[in-house]
């Protein structure tokens, strides 16, 4: 099936080669940070985790929300979803290809990546996410291709798909869980030292990944003859809708514990980040924008009369996708940081080379993608009018 | 029989081989001089016995996994003392020991890493001892 | 036998599997020398079952002093000054009361105290986080109690900076021979390279030769020349007859951050007139 990726339109080959244009701006300053080491970006001897691992973390949602089709396409039988689970896989394939590299290029010394294999250490939880993100990303291949490929020839997936299938489903779950591990289990870093953070990752994930998928699958059906139809994009919707409610419900859980208590660090991370905290507040206007946003989301998403028009669903993803962006991808990851343990501040910025290799790392994801869903939708172009089934 | 697309499928070929073989087109007529790591340096001159801490020829093969399993025994162990099969002392270390005696890293070391096209990172943190020009 | 192309492929897909696996049994094959040698702890080391230090800023005076400890540290271990607090990498340092304890503020605290500088270096925790998260083991903890890192097998992921609850690590965002001059560089001790994370190890390399930390070593240089008693302690916190054991029964002393069960192994005696 490969070879349909090789066959398209002008348009098509246009966005690939600028895609790969990206690319490779962001590998030229790859190799530059690679010659002169992670100091060529915002991050601190205080904040040693910037854009590379914020965006790491928004991502694996974005590759674990693929189960919020597979769940009810496959355990409860719900039709409508069977032509566009298959978008579903193929971004969480394009996601992890992204996580992957964000935490490769985060790497001070990424030549002894294998290390981590050669010196194998469960009680590290950054074992565990190597070994649940390489596997996510293997099921993910491996379901999509082969249930697209049985479409493909009108016959049947082979039986031992299905028992992958259903293996995804807790695998989802595990590599956001173990994200969300990552962060919550430090002791000493109180914003992040809670039990409802990896409840927290998933709910964002289930409505920022979602999201990204109704608006994909809008842009699918404007510019190619695959339409994944009316029905599955209000379904998705809905998931978007309650996923979002759960997900500004948590922070909201999060608020309350720490300014009810008064805990000065529980509070510090959440002043900094919304209000600026001694005299310091580069994030606020971000977070802000974010919080904004996810209000208008859900104000758009929950009125059901509005929800149901597709435009206004498509401007309500968007804007709650770039809130999630900015929640999760930046204000959580360096808000954990600040203040230090010192309790003093030192703030973060990205460089514009970060930048650039940031969107070297989004391009190659978006190349990734492209490709496939090109594929995907040849093959449904070339069935349609025949009914699928897995 | 009939060869399908067979421009496409002998330029192929042709760029193929070409990429495999590029290293040998590179490398063509260059002097490639055998290596000849030196191990005369004032300070070996200087001992009594001028012996390493093990055999020539276990030296020369086995030098690398040596080097790792002091590595680990220095830094993961703490036990920086090597008895060797004589049962004679040394302090571990790559630095003060073996560079000690082999002062001339370019001649010892990159010598023969250089000719096998091998690149340890040793110096990336081990400081190199101060070549003495010759 | 016939087969077809996919069996050929999957006989040839499991044999260079077993082939690797083979090549380890191969590794086992060594001569005869390697065998006879062995590798032992040094006679003259000191050892512990938990080293620790007790670090009395009561006895300090002068910003000079400090400097000294900082000096005596940092020369040895060839760490570089890049001048600049983003880039920097610290084994000891200090800063103040306010900074060193947040968890513990009192602002009606006297002047004497308030402005009093603290030395700060790793806490050499018997319940390392760092440890706990670092994905190679690069970081790990000795059998004597000290975290020691293993800068040859560190990827550089700083997962180990997140969970230090001390800023205690630093990260090599830069070539640290950049700030190294060769002249002042100690030629038997390592520089680190590029993307590794480094910090205190109480001094592994001079424990093996029988030698105190070389901050603890400085401490008493001061105090000698000064005719006081010295501002730092070293020793086995599991005897107890040892020096550190000593200042702890006599002396109030506090560690950073304790309600988050790292049990730090470096302990603060604040102030009082004459203690120990």
């Amino acid at each position: 099936m490969l070879e349909k990726a090789l066959n398209g339109s002008r348009r098509y080959w246009t966005w690939v080669f600028f895609l790969l244009a990206l690319v490779g701006v962001g590998f030229v300053n790859y190799l530059y940070q690679f010659k002169n080491g992670l100091g060529i970006t915002g991050m601190s001897r205080d904040v040693s985790w910037g854009l590379y691992i914020g965006q790491f973390t928004f991502l694996v949602g974005v590759a674990a929300s693929a189960v919020m089709l597979v769940i009810p396409y496959y355990l409860h039988d719900f039709k409508k979803f069977s032509k566009i689970v298959i978008l579903g896989e193929f971004l969480a394939v394009a996601a992890v290809t992204m996580c992957i590299s964000f935490i490769f290029v985060d790497l001070g010394q990424p030549m002894r990546v294998l290390n981590v294999i050669f010196h194998p250490t469960p009680n590290s939880i950054l074992f565990w996410d190597m070994i649940v993100l390489n596997g996510y990303l293997f099921l993910n291949i491996i379901i999509g291709w082969m249930t697209l490929s049985a479409d493909r020839k009108g016959v049947k997936p082979p039986h031992w798909v299905r028992p992958l299938i259903y293996l995804s489903i807790p695998w989802a779950f595990s590599i956001h869980t173990v994200t969300a591990f990552l962060y919550a289990g430090l002791p000493g870093r109180h914003f992040w030292l809670s039990a409802i953070m990896a409840a927290r990752f998933l709910a964002s994930a289930f409505a920022g990944g979602p999201a990204l998928l109704i608006i994909l699958a809008l842009i699918v059906r404007r510019l190619t003859k695959f339409d994944p139809g009316k029905e599955p994009i209000q379904a998705v919707g809905k998931i978007v809708t309650y996923a979002m409610i759960a997900n500004v419900f948590f922070l909201g859980l999060e608020f309350f514990t720490a300014f009810y208590s008064q805990i000065p660090g529980h509070m510090d991370s959440f002043k900094y980040l919304y209000t600026g905290f001694e005299g310091h507040d580069r994030l606020v206007p971000l977070m802000w924008t974010s919080s904004v946003l996810a209000v208008v989301s859900l104000i758009l998403l929950i009125i059901p009369s509005w929800r149901k028009s597709e435009s206004i669903l498509a401007t309500a993803c968007v804007a709650l996708f770039i809130s999630l962006w900015i929640d999760k991808g930046f204000g959580l990851v360096i808000g954990g940081f600040i203040p230090n343990p010192f309790d003093t501040i030192t703030e973060y910025w990205p460089t514009l080379r970060e930048s650039l290799i940031a969107t070297g790392v989004w391009a190659l994801g978006f190349l990734v993608l492209t490709l496939l869903y090109k594929i995907a939708v040849t093959v449904r172009e070339e069935t349609s009018g025949i009914e699928i089934e897995h | 029989m009939k060869l399908y697309d067979g421009g496409k499928i002998i330029a192929g070929l042709i760029i193929f081989f070409f990429l495999v073989t590029f290293p040998f087109f590179l490398n063509i007529g260059k002097v490639n001089a055998k290596p000849e790591p030196k191990i005369d340096t004032p300070e070996i001159q200087k001992l009594a016995e001028k012996k390493c801490i093990e055999s020539k020829a276990f030296m020369r093969a086995e030098h690398m996994k040596l080097l790792n399993d002091w590595r680990d025994s220095a830094v993961r162990n703490g036990e920086r003392t090597y008895v060797n099969s004589k049962g004679k002392e040394f302090t571990i270390s790559l630095q003060n020991t073996c560079m000690h005696c082999h002062s001339n890293k370019k001649k010892f070391c990159d010598e023969c890493h250089t000719y096998m096209a091998v690149n340890p990172y040793c110096w990336n943190c081990h400081i190199a001892p101060k070549e003495k020009e010759s | 036998m016939s087969m077809d192309r996919r069996q050929f492929l999957k006989i040839a897909g499991i044999s260079t599997v077993l082939g690797l696996g083979g090549a380890s049994v191969m590794r086992g094959v060594r001569g005869s020398e390697a065998e006879a040698s062995h590798v032992m702890t040094n006679e003259k080391a000191l050892t512990a079952k938990r080293w620790a230090m007790v670090i009395d800023v009561s006895k300090f005076r002068t910003e000079e002093e400090y400097k000294r400890l900082i000096k005596a540290c940092h020369s040895i271990h060839n760490v570089p000054d890049f001048g600049e607090p983003k880039d920097a990498i610290k084994w000891i340092w200090t800063d103040t009361y306010e900074h060193t304890f947040p968890t513990q503020p009192n602002e009606y605290m006297g002047e004497s105290v308030k402005e009093k500088p603290f030395v700060l270096l790793c806490n050499h925790c018997a319940n390392p986080p760092c440890v706990r998260v670092c994905p190679t083991k690069a970081t790990f903890k000795r059998k004597d109690g000290i975290v020691m890192m293993d800068q040859h097998r560190c990827i550089g992921c700083r997962f180990c900076m997140a969970a230090c609850p001390f800023g205690a690590r630093s990260f090599n965002y830069k070539d640290p021979r950049l700030a190294l001059k060769p002249e002042d560089e100690n030629k038997e001790y390592p520089t680190r390279t590029i993307g590794v994370v480094e910090k205190c190890t109480f001094c592994t390399e001079r424990l093996s030769k029988g030698l105190i930390p070389a901050c603890v070593e400085a401490a008493r240089e001061i105090a000698k020349e000064t005719g006081t008693e010295p501002g730092m302690y070293f020793g086995d916190l599991d005897e107890p007859g040892s020096e550190v054991r000593k200042v702890l029964s006599a002396c109030y002393t506090i560690r950073r951050k304790p309600e988050l069960g790292t049990e730090p192994s470096v302990f603060y005696v604040i102030g009082g007139e004459k203690n120990a």
